[in-house]
């Protein structure tokens, strides 16, 4: 492992932690701004965090240590996710850990651990948020996996940093394939980071929610931790996108320099994917729940239709 | 010390068992002797059958006939590494069984626990031969055997009516697979004359011949197995059966089926058509999604579970065609990864299906209840059973980084890089199976969470729950050794491929796994690290540091103080245990997404019912659309041979003169 090496892992490690809930500020100021109202701040996610984390845990009084374990599981996995996603360089001693696949499953691990956190309690809600992220991510897990799919056949590898050196190596073209993926990758973020036209992450409207009845019964640093999660969640599903679709301006090995323009370049690129992502919000209404399966199944066939698309044309 | 040879420990091992057994009808009645003594020790042999194969997998295979049964028939028996390796799994997983056995067999009403003994052994005993068997004499032979001991074991509480349904329909299906399997060695030995495997492997068959025999063998094994449409006896013998036995035959009995079907494609068959593959991977992801939907839908535990078998099963099948498409194009590396995948998924779904229906006994032995909906809130009273369960439940939903999760990234590697098929049609439709492939596993997720979180979590449903005792000691160390190696398959994937390889080298002339585990012991990289890697300890690592590292931050920089209270459910006042989604109302999204996979019988109750009442049937489309009808069928022709038979001397003297009559007229001709 060279010093450059791990020096751009710790440091995609600590931003992505740091710009995280930067990042949920930005897309909920944004939509704030695009509904007229005047928001609080970009630096909102980080006072709650601060708040959160002084409060005292407040626990019902037969949870299993299952419950007190899940936050801090959900959010190692989506610390590592965060780390093995090239988002700043390609250069990552930790990428050969885990592939696309095995993104796909520590992000399915979070969500089997934080259902089952609900599932502890035994009240009428967590159950019914149990049962509807499984049935979200029963869709949009293989929707994922089709997208990363097609970039895997195009590129010829599941590794992540070997994707993205290959996409970005590429001459500019546009790829039918990969156009199909990207809708069906937008698509699924919507779903997997419990976003408007799927759930709503502003409500407590115990018919629509799903992912807030989830972690209803949380409270304190346990919920903080959770939030902080679900910030970098949305974090890594966005720099994946960008490292999927955009992926110029990520530095690589040969060039350890180029961190100095990767990280204005990320934040950038973030930016505009923030307020392009709470446009969208704003633009579309929630679908009722029955309506998501024939949302995600359409993404997944995208995804497929994607795959095709790619042997058809060779692009 | 006698130099022994291994075949010859398998067989000291068998006759072991044998003796087991009958020392158990000895003791008909003293159960103390036969649960204390007799399994455990039959639990020990299985860890020395285990050692034996292992000796054996990579070295050249030894031969041994054995002078029973007809005379100038004796059982041939070879044990090569293909068969070494499923003896593997029999030990391994069976140890674990046979420990948990010994602390579970009660008292009671059934079959006497030496009865049971008897059977128990009797069953492990006829596994052993069928994967040890060289001719399709010894291999009928043990075949039935096998059918037959687990007959009697489905059937221990052979008084209730279900049961008993159960058992006949399991028995039928079984003997119908076999009359395929045996017409299969028929058409293999090709009018020679010689049934054994050494001669059928140097028959060569013409395309059509092989293809019959291929078709044959699908039937048979498939039947055993579970395969789409021959499935409908799993879901019954499996819940009838006492949870060992269910452990023992969806383990290890049903990867036998897996075992016939790689002996007689890989082995005694050369002719390579590529169809066989597609056939076999079609009707694979049919039976996968088939099991993994309705196992969602399921209310008994064990039945779940059945049908998780059966989705297990299917994805067995779809990689097993895979691997005969490659072979048929001469591609052999891509084979050796998709056989690679496969084994290493037999093993897999060995450990965690025996795991998961063991923890299935021991709840039902707490709470003398099946129905997920009478259950709940069990990890307070039964911790040791439920985190066990959880690594069980984690390996069969595939998640990183337990022993499931392996075998699911190997398949989809095989499924994804098909580069350079002749036939571009395959080429282009095979990675879209990947695509499936996800599909069925995040479908196994969902199923596992509602039977995990069901079971244990939330609050129980019924008073007497409280009252639930953790397992025996026998049960817990039993669960304990199975649980353990789902989690060390699931983290040094490295040493069980280095043992594989030497079973695809000597099926397919190649192993993937010697240049993709030489570059490091940590990552399993099938090409290299830049195509295609996965480190399930350093995975697990970054995950716990992630977690530890958090722990530790709050812990210093605040504080961690923590306070019980009624739970707050958005602030409802009071809350029962009846509001918890019951295991319908958690497999109802999915009831409505694949509405057509299932036959639904719905009763609405109307405005003015004093009583009112909701009930939904589901059932299985392949029950009334082919069975039923089957049924009728072979009921309609047997009436008609029936009126042949009249019960009068004088007809039946009739009968003989016509035949008579018509024989002269034949011979006259």
């Amino acid at each position: 492992m060279s010093l450059s090496g791990f020096l751009s892992q710790l440091l995609a490690i600590v931003l992505s932690l740091l710009l995280a809930p930067l990042l949920m500020g930005w897309v909920n100021q944004w939509r704030c701004w695009l509904q007229n109202r005047s928001g609080p701040g970009v630096l909102q996610p980080y006072r709650m965090l601060h708040k959160l984390f002084h409060k005292e845990s407040v626990v019902a009084e037969h949870a299993s240590s299952l419950f007190r374990m899940a936050p801090y599981i959900v959010f190692g996995c989506m610390v590592l996710a965060c780390a093995i996603i090239p988002t700043l360089s390609t250069d990552l001693p930790l990428s050969p850990a885990a592939d696309a696949i095995a993104l796909v499953g520590l992000f399915a691990v979070a969500r089997v651990f934080i259902s089952l956190a609900a599932m502890d309690i035994g009240t009428a809600f967590g159950t019914l948020g149990a049962r509807r992220e499984m049935l979200i991510g029963f869709l949009a897990e293989p929707a994922l996996l089709s997208v990363l799919f097609t970039a895997s056949l195009i590129s010829n590898s599941t590794a992540l940093t070997s994707i993205v050196e290959y996409l970005a190596h590429k001459d500019f073209a546009i790829y039918p394939s990969l156009a199909f993926a990207g809708i069906a990758f937008t698509m699924v973020s919507f779903a997997e980071n419990a976003r408007v036209p799927v759930d709503n992450p502003a409500t407590h409207l115990e018919l629509t929610m799903i992912h807030e009845a989830l972690i209803l019964e949380y409270s304190g640093r346990h919920l903080a931790l959770i939030e902080w999660a679900s910030a970098l969640k949305l974090f890594a599903y966005s720099c994946m996108g960008l490292a999927l679709f955009f992926p110029w301006g990520i530095a690589e090995a040969e060039a350890p320099l180029a961190l100095i323009f990767a990280i204005p370049a990320l934040v950038f690129k973030l930016a505009i994917g923030g307020f392009l992502l709470a446009l969208i919000e704003t633009l579309s209404a929630k679908m009722r729940i029955f309506r998501v399966p024939e949302f995600l199944a359409s993404a997944f066939l995208l995804a497929v239709i994607g795959m095709l698309v790619h042997f058809l044309l060779g692009a | 010390m006698l130099n022994w040879l291994s075949i010859d420990v398998v067989l000291l091992v068998i006759t072991i068992w044998l003796g087991i057994g009958v020392a158990g009808v000895i003791a008909l009645r003293q159960f103390g002797f036969v649960a204390r003594v007799l399994f455990p020790l039959g639990g020990m042999c299985c860890l020395a059958l285990a050692w034996a194969a292992l000796q054996m997998i990579g070295s050249t295979p030894e031969i041994a006939v054995l002078p029973l049964g007809l005379p100038q028939l004796p059982f041939h028996l070879r044990l090569d590494s293909l068969a070494a390796f499923f003896l593997l799994v029999i030990g391994a997983v069976g140890a674990g069984i046979s420990i948990f056995a010994a602390g579970y067999f009660r008292k009671g009403a059934g079959t006497p626990p030496g009865l049971l003994c008897l059977e128990y052994h009797v069953f492990l005993a006829s596994m052993v031969l069928v994967i040890l068997a060289d001719d399709a004499y010894a291999f009928m032979v043990a075949w039935e055997t096998m059918a037959l001991s687990s007959f009697f074991l489905v059937t221990a509480n052979h008084k209730l009516p279900e049961v008993q349904e159960a058992g006949f329909l399991y028995l039928l299906i079984a003997h119908v697979g076999a009359i395929g399997i045996l017409l299969c060695f028929g058409v293999l030995q090709a009018n020679s004359g010689d049934y054994t495997f050494a001669n059928m492997r140097i028959q060569s068959l013409s395309p059509f011949w092989a293809s019959t025999a291929f078709i044959l063998a699908l039937f048979g094994f498939g039947a055993k197995a579970g395969m789409l449409p021959l499935h409908v006896w799993l879901p019954e013998a499996h819940p009838a059966a006492p949870s060992p036995v269910s452990a023992l035959m969806s383990g290890i009995m049903l990867k036998t089926a897996i075992y016939g079907l790689l002996r007689i494609s890989f082995d005694l068959l050369h002719v390579d058509v590529w169809w066989w593959g597609g056939l076999l991977l079609a009707l694979g992801l049919a039976t996968a999604l088939f099991g993994v939907v309705f196992a969602t839908v399921q209310t008994d535990m064990k039945r779940l579970l059945a049908y998780s078998s059966i989705e297990n099963i299917g994805l067995l099948l779809a990689g097993i065609g895979l691997a005969l498409i490659f072979h048929a194009y001469n591609m052999s590396a891509l084979t050796a990864l998709a056989l690679t995948a496969v084994l290493y998924h037999v093993v897999s779904h060995a450990f965690f299906k025996s795991l998961l229906f063991l923890g299935t006994g021991a709840v039902l032995h707490a709470t003398g209840e099946r129905n997920l909906g009478r259950l709940g809130g069990l990890i307070r009273y039964m911790p040791w059973v439920a985190w066990l369960m959880l690594i069980g439940v984690f390996a069969s939903s595939g998640l990183p980084p337990f022993s499931g999760f392996v075998s699911e990234w190997l398949l989809l590697q095989s499924f994804l890089f098909t580069p350079g098929l002749p036939d571009s049609f395959l080429n282009m439709f095979i990675p879209i199976v990947a695509a499936v492939i996800a599909l069925i596993a995040a479908l196994a997720g969902y199923a596992m969470v509602k039977f995990f979180g069901v079971i244990f979590l939330g609050q129980p449903r019924e008073e007497k729950l409280k009252e639930a005792h953790d397992a025996g000691l026998w049960e817990k160390i039993g669960m304990l050794w199975l649980a353990a190696w789902c989690i060390a398959l699931g983290l040094f994937p490295n040493f069980l491929i280095h043992l594989i390889d030497s079973v695809t080298v000597s099926l397919v002339g190649v192993g993937f796994g010697r240049h993709a585990t030489e570059s490091s012991w940590l990552f399993l990289a099938p090409w290299s690290i830049k195509r295609a890697s996965f480190a399930p300890l350093l995975f697990l690592l970054g995950v716990t540091i992630g977690c530890l590292v958090a722990f530790a931050l709050v812990r210093i920089l605040y504080h961690g103080r923590l306070r019980r209270s009624p739970p707050w459910d958005c602030g409802h006042p009071w809350q029962t245990a009846r509001m918890q989604d019951t295991a319908e109302g958690f497999g109802q999204p999915i009831r409505q997404v694949f509405e057509p996979f299932f036959r639904m019988r719905r009763h609405l109750p109307t405005p003015m019912d004093r009583d009112p009442s909701y009930k939904v049937e589901v059932s299985d489309h392949f029950w009334y659309g082919l069975y039923l009808p089957i049924s009728r069928l072979i009921e309609f022709l047997a009436a008609l041979v029936g009126r042949l038979q009249q019960g009068r001397i004088s007809i039946y003297l009739l009968y003989s003169f016509l035949t008579l009559l018509f024989m002269l007229f034949l011979v006259q001709r």
